[in-house]
């Protein structure tokens, strides 16, 4: 099976209150799309709009070729993971994964080779004995997960699955998860996280949700290193984001002229420029501004430094100094013109 | 002042400590637990070995199990009892699945009015079914009004199809209300989840809700059965005459036939079922968790 979704102007809305507003998406068929976005941006509203469990106000989910708006959910054919796991405690784990296939009555004797087959996957095999209760958080997400791929969905949905997990094991699970769609290339998978490390990792590409509505839709590259809007930079990935007067072919801001790629934004507008703070440099250099250290942060491998440049608050992430400037004193950073993008959509809203 | 007042009471608190006992704090409550229930339940058991011509002996069991009206009433309390505990489990499982699951406009009303008719006493509901169905209550008013006939259709109050319409009436809340807590529990996410699998409602209530609820079940159920076991009020209130169940049995003896050690030989029947129920339940409930 490869399917595909696609979201044909949804609009979900609970009470005259819209917490969907017109999405138009199209994920790929075999492809991961995450959905990422704060909490109340619309992101798990879209995923129980495929699921079923809401119905659209408005527009059309399609999987496939089949329009499944009116469908319901039991007819959908989705496999789907949620963040608190919803194992089911009182059967086993191969009776966990074999729930649905008995549900979509699949044949008794081709059963327990295709639970052995998602628990392999999922490396639960050696616990198909066990109840839910008898395994950890991380190993319950995994029959989870074999529970879900068990039908062989064409979709799946995962509904922040890493989000109960502890740090270590969540970059474990995120690595699982690449390598089950490295072996599974034709599921596509919709990903509702609000973790921007999660949507960078595993994500194809990714659809930046806010305030009910897309933001952004685009590969974790092209993203993170041209964004497009405000949120989208400050959301995905750490910003500097400086209010800037565009000249042509360079920036003024705070009284320093700036050379960065202006593109096809007329000069005289006010604007804003995205600085990543890791692409910040300490000393002179391209683009130097100087201004007096705020705040030094030691996280063992980098120091981050907050220089506060003519009233504006510059975050800079720089390899772990061997002796890191004092509070008060005054420094100078400085950055690629190449490595600045001058963010243009949010000009156009301002006037 | 005020500390040396404190510590003067602390002191006191203490020496009485080191005066009396832990195991004298047991006294009042057993006392009144023996004076009010043990105590006459001794005397029950001894009645019932002390026949009308004197001295101790187990005649008067002889004589209650020999007679037919004994086992006749003890089949009529077990099948009203277990007639009356499946169809409270069955109406209450269903009843509490809607109010549990299918959002309706004052569900939570519904929910709390359970609460509320656990508080009724249970002639209410036969002296309602009365007003309804009795031989001169409504629905048979109407018919005759209508017909003009002599009787009504409606003449099953005082069989025992009554008493156990009666009996399902008032005690399946006391099961929906376990029900309803257990429901609670449920995760909204495991019944989601289950049905993007591919189960159907019907599978989800057998497979997903019906496992996760049968503690309560068996917590409501068995606490019906003993209640329906124990019923008089429902029985006496039908005025189905011949339905006698044990209860009804031990009336009989005790106060129209001044039987007294007969009717303590039931009464002692009686509460053994009942305890005997009670073990068997706390055994099953105990098997269940484990």
């Amino acid at each position: 099976m490869a399917d595909g979704i696609r979201f044909e102007k949804v609009s979900v809305a609970y009470g005259g209150n819209t917490v969907l507003d017109s999405l138009d998406l199209t994920v790929e068929s075999g492809e991961v799309m995450a959905l990422l976005g704060p909490s109340g941006s619309g992101k798990t509203t879209a995923l129980r709009a495929v699921a079923g469990f809401v119905r659209p106000a408005s527009g059309r989910v399609l999987i496939g070729d089949r329009d499944v708006t009116d469908l319901p959910p039991h007819r959908r054919g989705i496999g789907m993971v949620v963040q608190q796991y919803a194992l089911f405690p009182h059967l086993r784990v191969e009776d966990n994964v074999a729930f649905g296939l008995k549900a979509q009555k699949v044949a008794k004797n081709e059963i327990p080779g295709r639970v052995t087959e998602a628990l392999e996957m999922t490396g639960m095999a050696s616990y198909a004995k066990r109840y839910p209760r008898e395994l950890s958080g991380g190993q319950q997400q995994r029959v989870a997960i074999a529970r879900a791929l068990a039908i062989r969905p064409g979709v799946l949905l995962l509904d922040e699955p890493l989000s109960a997990l502890d740090a270590q094991l969540r970059s474990g699970m995120l690595a699982e998860l690449a390598r089950l769609h490295r072996e599974l290339p034709d599921v596509s998978i919709l990903y509702v996280t609000h973790d921007q490390v999660e949507a960078l990792t595993l994500a194809d590409r990714i659809a930046v949700m806010d305030k009910a509505r897309l933001q952004d839709v685009g590969t974790p590259q092209e993203l993170y290193r041209r964004p497009r809007t405000e949120f989208t930079a400050s959301f995905v990935g750490n910003a500097n984001l400086l209010p800037v007067q565009v000249g042509s072919g360079s920036v003024s801001f705070a009284g320093a002229e700036l050379k960065v790629p202006t593109g096809d934004v007329s000069s005289g507008v006010s604007a804003t420029l995205c600085v990543r703070p890791h692409l910040v440099g300490l000393g002179d250099g391209p683009n130097a501004l100087t201004g007096s250290v705020a705040e030094v942060q030691w996280r063992g491998s980098t120091h981050r430094l907050y220089v506060d440049v003519d009233g504006h608050r510059l975050k800079a992430d720089l390899r772990e100094l061997r002796t890191p400037p004092a509070l008060g004193d005054e420094v100078t950073v400085h950055f690629a013109p190449e490595d600045a993008v001058l963010l243009s959509a949010g000009v156009s809203a301002d006037g | 002042m005020a500390s040396a007042t404190l510590g003067a009471r602390a002191g006191v608190r203490v020496k009485s400590r080191t005066e009396i006992p832990r195991w004298v704090w047991a006294l009042p409550p057993v006392a009144v637990l023996g004076l009010v229930f043990l105590y006459p339940l001794a005397l029950v058991v001894q009645q019932s070995v002390t026949p009308d011509t004197g001295g101790t002996s187990l005649q008067p069991y002889a004589d209650v199990f020999a007679s037919s009206a004994f086992r006749e009433a003890l089949g009529t309390t077990v099948w009203l009892a277990v007639g009356a505990t499946v169809g409270c489990l069955v109406l209450g499982f269903a009843l509490a699945l809607v109010i549990a699951f299918v959002p309706f406009p004052g569900g939570k009303a519904v929910a709390k009015f359970i609460d509320v008719f656990l508080s009724f006493p249970s002639f209410l509901i036969t002296l309602a079914l009365l007003f309804v169905y009795g031989s001169v209550g409504m629905a048979n008013g109407l018919w005759t009004d209508v017909t003009g006939a002599a009787t009504g259709p409606f003449q099953f109050l005082a069989t025992p199809w009554g008493v156990l319409l009666a009996e399902i009436t008032y005690f399946t809340p006391f099961v929906m209300r376990p029900l309803l807590a257990a429901f609670s529990q449920i995760e909204t996410a495991q019944l989601e989840v289950a049905s993007s699998l591919g189960a159907r409602p019907a599978r989800i209530v057998r497979q997903v809700i019906l496992p996760e609820a049968l503690p309560a079940l068996a917590a409501g159920g068995s606490l019906v059965l003993v209640m329906c076991l124990n019923e008089f009020g429902i029985v006496l209130f039908t005025g189905a005459k011949g339905v006698t169940t044990l209860p009804m049995l031990v009336y009989g003896k005790a106060i129209l036939e001044s039987d007294y050690p007969g009717a303590c030989v039931v009464a002692v029947v009686n509460v053994l079922i009942s305890v005997g129920l009670y073990g068997v339940y706390k055994v099953v409930s105990r098997r269940a968790r484990a």
